[in-house]
């Protein structure tokens, strides 16, 4: 895009222009693809309760969360007297940024990616420990009980488990030979016999399980949803948010799902790749088959929230030092030995 | 333009930051402050070209230690007044400690530009060429000519965590932890027994 606009601008002013098209492509899709798919978690999670689920605003109630959205835009912003006001207002603004930044390294196709940095992996690690800033800040700034306990266990959740997906992140890194997320998704092709993917690797399979369930806990989705348990503690860090602000955290949450959704895919499923390596295959487009691995994990995790029962917060650190730790650190010295005496020889 | 555009923008804000971290009265305030001149001083680090060192930055420092300096800091009950009460007793003492830094930062600049100092490839010859991969190139020297210095280091940090934990775990009487291997390998036949007391007579376990 940058050489089509280099013809009539300076390369610096094509540069500019084009990678502000290229994050209004990415953006604006998502936002409504955020708006779609809160609309298909409630449907899924209440077609798994034998309930209707929403049907009333549009045509199967398509329009919901688009009403929902006007609904909050339309209400009042309360900030309690109490709270700390800039870091209250800052902190949904945080958890919302964060969300869509780390897509800038997402491969929607074969070099669509909007930075194609050799670093791709490690921003994503970054950008997903920023993450747990905005439920911090939020939990610290409302002054409240109920908001300071979830940012307690935000911060203590999103440590432990971003120590088992870094190691889980070598395994992929080390069995692909780089950190850039196309050269990643590359690496992936016909990786046994015809199937484009890691998870088809025994090795990298129990990786793949980890990291999916990693992910959960990351994004705090259920069953790790512990920061707005609303048996315990109200809404968790939302508690005192109102209106946009917590439309905000909304969109922030769903938009983190679904990036959980696309890593999932493009380092264990080959991302923009057709599942199989066969050439009719590739006639389809590569975002395509990329949007339905997303959708498919998507429909995972709402099936996962709609059946399985909330963890305690004890199991929940349990399982994060005491069984993906001490595993995921074995499959690193399993998986570059085995590299080691194939690929790099003895 | 713009890369000189985004310096300024990061190097003016790496350094309001860090004024502001000491200069704030609010003690989380300050480390949100840190979080940002981190964050700015990893933003300058990919102007000059060291893209890996930044995220690594942005993973260790941001992501994990300055989480755990909110978490303790949210926690703390401090007094303010206490606080800037020792300022002028301890004035001399920070004096002294900021003649020293700045005296190592004049000589650290001073030899370098002196270049004495043969920073680059494990022979020493060159430094890394322009296009070759900054996580080759350290991943070359950290496990090729820094190899000991490397797992010394692994080791040192290694047996700092075990002390750590050997300090402050202490094994309490009163819990009773949960076997979760035990509680699945039960099965409800040898988990429940039926019994039928006489009315007015209670049971044993």
């Amino acid at each position: 895009m940058t050489a089509f606009f280099g013809q009539w601008l300076p390369y610096e002013w094509a540069w500019f222009l084009s990678t502000i098209i290229g994050i209004l492509l990415i953006a604006l899709p998502l936002m409504l693809g955020v708006a779609m798919i809160i609309y298909a978690d409630r449907k899924i999670w209440a077609a798994m309760a034998l309930r209707r689920g929403p049907n009333v605003v549009g045509p199967f109630g398509l329009l919901q969360s688009f009403a929902d959205g006007l609904k909050v835009f339309l209400q009042e912003t309360i900030i309690p007297s109490a709270a700390n006001k800039g870091i209250f207002l800052i902190a949904p603004i945080v958890t919302f940024t964060v969300a869509l930044m780390a897509w800038a390294v997402i491969p929607f196709n074969s070099g669509a990616i909007l930075a194609d940095i050799n670093v791709g992996l490690l921003y994503v690690l970054a950008i997903s420990s920023l993450g747990v800033y905005g439920t911090i800040m939020a939990g610290w700034a409302s002054n409240s009980k109920y908001p300071f306990f979830s940012a307690m266990r935000a911060s203590a959740q999103m440590i432990s488990y971003e120590v088992s997906i870094g190691f889980i992140l070598i395994c992929v890194v080390l069995w692909a030979g780089t950190f850039n997320m196309n050269d990643i998704v590359k690496a992936q092709q016909a990786h046994v016999w015809i199937v484009n993917g890691f998870f088809i690797n025994p090795l990298l399979f129990p990786m793949w399980v980890m990291f999916l369930i990693s992910g959960m806990a990351e994004t705090q989705r259920a069953p790790f949803d512990l920061t707005e348990a609303e048996s315990e503690l109200v809404a968790g860090y939302q508690t005192e948010y109102s209106s946009m602000a917590f439309a905000l955290y909304w969109l922030g949450e769903y938009a983190n799902v679904l990036l959980m959704c696309a890593l999932n895919a493009t380092l264990f499923f080959g991302g923009w790749l057709p599942p199989l390596d066969i050439p009719v295959l590739y006639y389809v487009p590569g975002f395509v088959w990329l949007l339905l691995k997303i959708l498919f994990f998507f429909f995972v995790f709402s099936w996962v929230k709609a059946t399985v029962p909330r963890y305690r917060y004890d199991q929940l650190m349990r399982l994060g030092w005491k069984v993906f730790l001490p595993v995921s650190l074995g499959f690193v010295v399993v998986v570059s030995g085995y590299l080691m005496f194939t690929r790099y020889g003895a | 333009m713009i890369q000189i555009f985004a310096f300024y923008l990061f190097a003016v804000m790496t350094i309001a930051s860090g004024a502001i971290t000491i200069l704030a009265r609010n003690p989380v305030h300050s480390v949100l402050w840190l979080i940002l001149a981190f964050f700015n001083a990893a933003g300058l680090m990919v102007l000059a070209g060291a893209e890996f060192i930044a995220m690594l930055l942005v993973i260790v420092y941001v992501g994990a230690v300055a989480v755990l300096f909110l978490f303790v800091v949210m926690m703390l009950d401090i007094d303010f007044a206490e606080l800037r009460a020792g300022f002028i007793r301890n004035f001399p003492l920070g004096m002294v400690l900021a003649l020293a830094l700045l005296a190592e930062m004049v000589l650290g600049i001073g030899a370098y530009r002196a270049g004495a100092l043969k920073l680059g490839t494990p022979d020493g010859t060159a430094t890394t060429a322009a296009g070759a991969s900054n996580i080759e190139a350290i991943g070359a020297l950290l496990y090729g000519r820094y190899l000991f210095l490397f797992e010394a280091a692994g080791i040192i940090l290694l047996v700092a965590m075990i002390g750590a934990i050997v300090l402050t775990h202490r094994q309490r009487g009163d819990v009773r932890g949960q076997n979760i291997a035990r509680q699945v390998a039960r099965r409800p036949d040898e988990a429940t027994v039926n019994l039928r007391p006489e009315v007015g007579k209670g049971v044993t376990l």
